[in-house]
């Protein structure tokens, strides 16, 4: 659908922040996942934030039960969904209340006024209507009966039942944003020509509606004018928005396909890593063996069966499901298999905030296992390199014959953006570690002399029967055995082992400065908010600010120590009550640590991160 | 599946070089000289025999058979296993386990890993207490039996592992003495050939602990009086002379004298361990006069491995995807000049 412009000519604005809220039914998340695409697809850069509830269906018009979705387009290099927004699409009084602070004064708020009965005022705890108390006057309102118009241009459709019809409201809004973004709903159409492909009533009503919003926006005198947003310049190549958590399990799909080996997930659903799952089960046609399992721990162990057996195997899991894994990983160190295990971080302790975002689970990663239990620990840092970071933790689990955590965070696995797309032939080379024959004088346990790995004999392979297990090893046999030496021994090799893994693993290195006074150092998921902030700052005129992005913690990269000390100051911005500073001060001496941290089960803004950074420089 | 072979293997190919630790006096050796008896009768190849177990005294086993092995963690071998099987399912894979391990910290693998049916076979010693730990009630424990942690009595009341795991929807389950290695090596090759998960639980003594706890049962000179072993279209004829018999009287069974009251042996109930419905066979695990052994059940269905087996040929058929390259270009994709 090619629709003329406006009369007048849209305005160019270099980014904009929309944020789409209303019911949790009321089917945001769809309205912004399709704004979003269009934009991509338009060719600006973007980056998007869900923000929902715990509960499926809270009680409708209730402020607990507000469903969001922030989008950032731009023409310009995104890299968070932003703070406050440029304009907010509220679907009722309760998303009104609880996002109206994040809009910019003078800004744009869109409102369904046929949602501001009385009863849903009352449910947002609203004592005056805010449309007719003047309190709304510092913003650019626009009142628009979206639910009656929503029926009006549904009435010549058939076979609609009138619940249907209300759900379909959130097109009309979608239609007057496009519009006034200079967006064709020609995408989101052709989307619901396939999702919709048996009812037919149900594409002609969403279309009608998408339409006849776009229309809307077009002749209301209330939106002065159309704007857009330039495509964005991004290295040439193709590309698709994609998920954190697909990223995750499409990085897995590729380790496997580049090692030669079968994939292995022994999985029990959990929020917020349950899409891992959802999206591995679907690739049976790359042989991909999923177990949903009976619980968390049944998940890892049949993990590290299929490992033992030889495929590339994986768990997936967020924080409490970690604390249940304990003892297993523990197991698969011992043992030294391949294992990978992902933790898409959420709120804790407990049950904690499961919809939300956290990074409180680093100390977990590292240390929360009976015994001396060293793993690797890496961290992705946005949501198309979950892919980059799921890849390399099979690798290196594969190569060093050891688990590997992978720490994800409920903000980059829902959060979406646009990502290169990296064929496998771009992938670096994964060398497992299987052995096919038997040498006279092979033992279980001998070892790589560089990375200390073991070899990896399968069952099925003649001669190399052998036995494994908790109990600890001999060095060389990996019988039992309880000599005193021996245990020593084993829980240095097993330390050196995952140290080494230094020598395989990047550098550190600095954005914005090499040196100076103030080093900005975050680690898995803020990258995004951390990097936009030192930038501001940088193009403002701070050159004596860097910043440095941790995605490997355990081993940390070599010259970690040195690129530490060459700042004054240093702030470990983390999103827990500061795990990741602790890290560093048992490791390094000497350093002029400060930490800033959040537990909103919220990422970092902007404003908050800039105010503290000119703070620590003053 | 298991792939068969000519070489002929002596129990002595499945020793390993590791010194066997049980206490002296202990069942568990009889199992294990059993089950190294059984193996060479299965047309296994050694290379493709998985041994894998919890903890526990029984879960030592692993490491004195040479085969490959994994002693685990406690209660988890079922599902460990589990991963080893879909992940080779060439491989012959079984569970060693205990009546602890199994039916108190791992009971939720337990009746998982029945109820899939994946083709695992599960050997569970049943020694009725916890003997590496030491003399602790176990799930098993009778009522009132004093141990260590149950000085006054034991108040919690047992399972029985036969009826837990037929109700868990287990398809194959047999029973034998700790004593009977024939029987025993008899079952384990028995159990190769059924496909599905299997279950033999052995009432193994622990002489150290709960020495005598199946003497009732398998004493040899009340065996034969005490037990039933029953075969699959055989009749339930049991006791020194063979002349003790099980019919079902209204809904219970009823032991029986061929000769005596009319009855005459074309009167007593002929086992069939392959009827689908488990009625019977609970009926038969629950018998205290006689204590029933042998295979109880034995019903074959479509195994979990097949039906995964199943399902992915057809996604493969039916699908565009051959390597992951075909799925990241596929779709909403865009370009950017």
């Amino acid at each position: 659908m090619n629709t003329p412009l406006t009369k007048n000519q849209p305005e160019t604005l270099e980014a904009v922040i929309i944020r789409f809220v209303g019911d949790s039914g009321d089917g945001m998340q769809l309205t912004g996942t399709q704004f979003s695409d269009t934009s991509a697809m338009f060719g600006n850069d973007i980056a998007t934030f869900p923000n929902y509830p715990a509960e499926i269906r809270a009680p409708q018009g209730s402020l607990y039960g507000v469903s969001g979705f922030q989008v950032h387009i731009g023409s310009v290099e995104i890299s968070t969904p932003g703070d406050e927004v440029d304009l907010l699409v509220a679907m009722n009084p309760a998303g009104l209340k609880t996002n109206l602070h994040a809009v910019k004064p003078g800004h744009t708020i869109i409102v369904d006024t046929d949602a501001f009965t009385r009863k849903n005022l009352e449910k947002a705890q609203y004592e005056t209507n805010p449309l007719e108390d003047g309190s709304l006057s510092n913003y650019r309102v626009i009142e628009v009966a979206m639910t009656s118009l929503t029926k009006e241009a549904l009435k010549s459709v058939e076979g609609l039942d009138n619940k249907t019809i209300t759900r379909t409201k959130n097109m009309f809004a979608l239609g007057m944003v496009y519009w006034m973004y200079n967006r064709s709903p020609e995408h989101t159409i052709s989307f619901f020509n396939k999702k919709f492909k048996s009812s037919p009533s149900i594409i002609e009503a969403n279309t009608k509606v998408l339409n006849t919003g776009y229309y809307f926006a077009e002749t209301l005198e209330l939106i002065p004018n159309a704007y857009t947003i330039s495509p964005a310049k991004m290295p040439s190549g193709t590309y698709r928005i994609i998920m954190g958590n697909t990223a995750t399990a499409w990085g897995f799909l590729a380790a496997a396909e580049k090692a030669g080996l079968e994939l292995f997930l022994g999985s029990y659903p959990i929020t917020p890593a349950s899409d891992i799952l959802h999206e591995l089960v679907k690739h049976r046609h790359f042989g991909v063996k999923s177990l949903q399992a009976e619980d968390e721990i049944a998940g890892i162990t049949s993990a590290i069966g299929a490992a033992f057996a030889g495929d590339l195997a994986i768990t997936t899991t967020s924080g409490p499901g970690l604390a249940l894994k304990g003892e297993a990983i523990g197991l698969a160190m011992m043992i030294e298999l391949p294992l990978v295990i992902v933790n898409v971080q959420r709120g804790g302790p407990s049950t904690g905030l499961p919809t939300k975002t956290e990074q409180s689970d680093l100390l977990q990663a590292l240390y929360g296992r009976n015994g001396e239990s060293p793993v690797i620990v890496i961290a992705a840092s946005t949501p198309a390199n979950c892919f980059d970071y799921a890849f390399q933790a099979a690798k290196l689990s594969l190569e060093h014959m050891t688990p590997v955590i992978l720490l994800t965070d409920g903000y980059i696995a829902n959060g979406s953006a646009p990502w290169k797309i990296k064929s496998v032939n771009e992938m670096p080379e994964i060398k497992h570690k299987i052995i096919k024959e038997a040498s006279e004088d092979w033992h279980p346990y001998d070892r790589d002399e560089d990375s200390l790995a073991r070899n990896w004999a399968v069952p099925g392979t003649p001669g190399l029967e052998h036995r494994v297990g908790g109990l600890e090893k001999d060095r060389i046999s990996g019988n039992v055995s309880y000599v005193p030496e021996n245990h020593e021994y084993m829980t240095k090799k097993r330390a050196e082992k995952v140290k080494r893994v230094q020598n395989y693993i990047p550098e550190l290195k600095t954005e914005f400065a090499n040196e100076g006074d103030l080093l900005v150092v975050g680690w898995g998921g803020t990258y995004g908010s951390l990097h936009s902030a030192v930038k501001h700052m940088n193009e403002n005129g701070h050159k004596n600010i860097g910043y440095a992005h941790f995605n490997y913690i355990n081993p940390l990269p070599k010259n970690t120590e040195a690129v530490l000390k060459r700042f004054k100051k240093i702030v470990v911005c983390e999103l827990n009550s500061g795990q990741f500073v602790k890290v560093l001060k048992m490791n390094f001496d000497g350093l002029n640590l400060t930490q800033f941290n959040k537990i909103q089960g919220l990422p970092f803004g902007n404003q908050e991160l800039e105010e503290k950074f000119k703070q620590l420089l003053k | 599946m298991e792939t068969t072979i000519e070489k002929k293997y002596t129990y002595k190919d499945f020793e390993s070089d590791q010194e066997v630790r049980w206490c002296p006096g202990c069942d568990d050796y009889v199992i294990l000289r059993s089950m190294q008896k059984a193996l060479p009768e299965m047309g296994v190849k050694r290379e493709d025999v998985v041994f894998i177990s919890g903890i526990g005294c029984s879960s030592r086993f692993p490491y004195y058979m040479n085969t490959y092995g994994m002693h685990g963690i406690h209660g988890r071998a079922p599902a460990i296993a589990t991963g080893v099987k879909l992940a080779n399912p060439n491989l012959s894979v079984w569970v060693i386990t205990g009546d602890g391990d199994s039916m108190a910290i791992g009971g939720n693998h337990f009746i998982h890993v029945l109820r899939r049916n994946i083709d695992l076979n599960i050997v569970m010693f049943n020694n009725e207490i916890y003997g590496l730990t030491k003399g602790q009630f176990s799930p098993t424990s009778l009522l009132g039996q004093k141990t260590k942690s149950s000085p006054y009595g034991n108040t919690q009341p047992p399972f029985s592992a036969g009826e837990l795991a037929i109700g868990s929807q287990a398809r194959f389950f047999a029973r034998v003495g700790g004593n009977t290695p024939k029987e025993m090596t008899q079952i384990f090759i028995e159990t190769v050939k059924f496909k599905g998960t299997s279950l033999i639980e052995v009432m193994q003594n622990c002489p150290i602990f709960n020495d005598g706890a199946y003497d009732e049962f398998t004493n040899k000179e009340v065996r034969e009086d005490r037990q039933l072993f029953v075969e699959h279209g055989k009749p339930m004829i049991f006791g020194k002379q063979r002349n003790k018999g099980l019919i079902l009287k209204g809904l219970k069974l009823e032991v029986v004298t061929i000769g005596e009251n009319g009855i005459k042996e074309e009167d007593i109930l002929i086992h069939n361990a392959k009827e689908e419905d488990p009625t019977l066979h609970q009926m038969l695990v629950r018998s205290k006069y006689p204590l029933v052994t042998g295979i109880i059940r034995s019903f074959e269905e479509m195994t979990f491995v097949v039906r995964e087996d199943e399902q992915t040929a057809k996604v493969k058929a039916n699908s565009k995807f051959r390597k992951t390259d075909d799925l990241f270009f596929s779709g909403d994709v865009y370009q950017v000049i």
